[in-house]
């Protein structure tokens, strides 16, 4: 059957989008963390995304997350002496997490997945008629 | 007359594997919108319907049913498409991360394909029911 695939292909990007959005969420909560576990300020996470010939054969790929990066751009410094995290001049450093970036990828994750439920959905009705095929 | 049977319903049944194919990479297209260097397909549905009326993709499906009499069929199915087969969308306009996925449009393609699939399924409901009048009189 070639349309169970879709299962397969969908469910991959659902995984993958799911992945997206739990990291937006962990950058933006962090958007204020001025030291992290190891001491430092947050730094924003990514995830690359990469085509996933495994999941499925031929020239039906899922997609799959390969890597989460930290955002190398430099963190911020706000003058706010009254911090106990300020330095001697006074100035905290913030994490480099861009809060309107994150939103758009939040949104832009959220939609993604939409689709693909959408997809899924069309693939199962579209499977459970092909079933009813000579019925009534 | 098993034969016939089959004969009269090649058309629809070849058409609704090409229709589940070409959802395959549509969806495989969707699913990699947001996927750096991913390069959208599609198969040109006539070629391909007309390769697979041409017997030219059925081939025997991965495990082949044991056959201990003469008389007994061989198990065929859909061959999946082959690299020559699907062609590259040509871009609207470029992106940055070099994905050619337009999520609207493939969405659109995506739903235009299930209605066909639908369409089939009734016309390939309707020529089961008049054969089925036809041998029950």
């Amino acid at each position: 059957m070639a349309l169970d695939k879709i299962f397969a292909v969908a469910g991959s990007a659902l995984t993958a989008q799911t992945h997206r959005l739990n990291v937006t969420a962990s950058n933006l909560a962090n958007a204020e963390s001025v030291t992290g576990p190891d001491g430092k300020p947050y730094r924003a996470k990514q995830v690359v995304f990469a085509v996933d010939p495994d999941s499925v054969d031929g020239n039906v790929q899922g997609v799959k997350v390969t890597d989460v990066v930290e955002d190398q751009s430099p963190l911020k410094r706000i003058h706010d002496p009254g911090n106990p995290a300020a330095d001697q001049d006074g100035y905290v450093t913030m994490p480099n997490v861009d809060v309107v970036e994150e939103m758009v990828n939040m949104i832009s994750a959220s939609r993604a997945y939409q689709t693909n439920v959408d997809m899924m959905n069309t693939a199962k009705s579209l499977m459970a008629k092909t079933l009813q095929i000579g019925q009534s | 007359m098993i034969k016939g049977l089959d004969v009269a319903l090649n058309f629809h049944t070849q058409a609704l594997g090409v229709r589940a194919q070409r959802g395959e990479v549509l969806a495989s297209n969707i699913a990699n919108a947001d996927t750096p260097n991913f390069q959208a397909r599609d198969l040109d549905f006539g070629k391909a319907l007309q390769s697979a009326l041409d017997n030219a993709s059925v081939v025997s499906a991965g495990a082949p049913l044991a056959a201990s009499a003469v008389g007994h069929l061989p198990g065929k199915a859909l061959a999946p498409a082959n690299d020559a087969q699907l062609l590259y969308r040509t871009p609207q306009a470029a992106s940055i991360d070099n994905n050619t996925v337009a999520l609207d449009i493939e969405r659109a393609k995506f739903a235009d394909n299930a209605l066909h699939y639908e369409a089939n399924l009734t016309f390939l409901n309707g020529q089961i029911k008049a054969l089925l009048s036809a041998i029950q009189g």
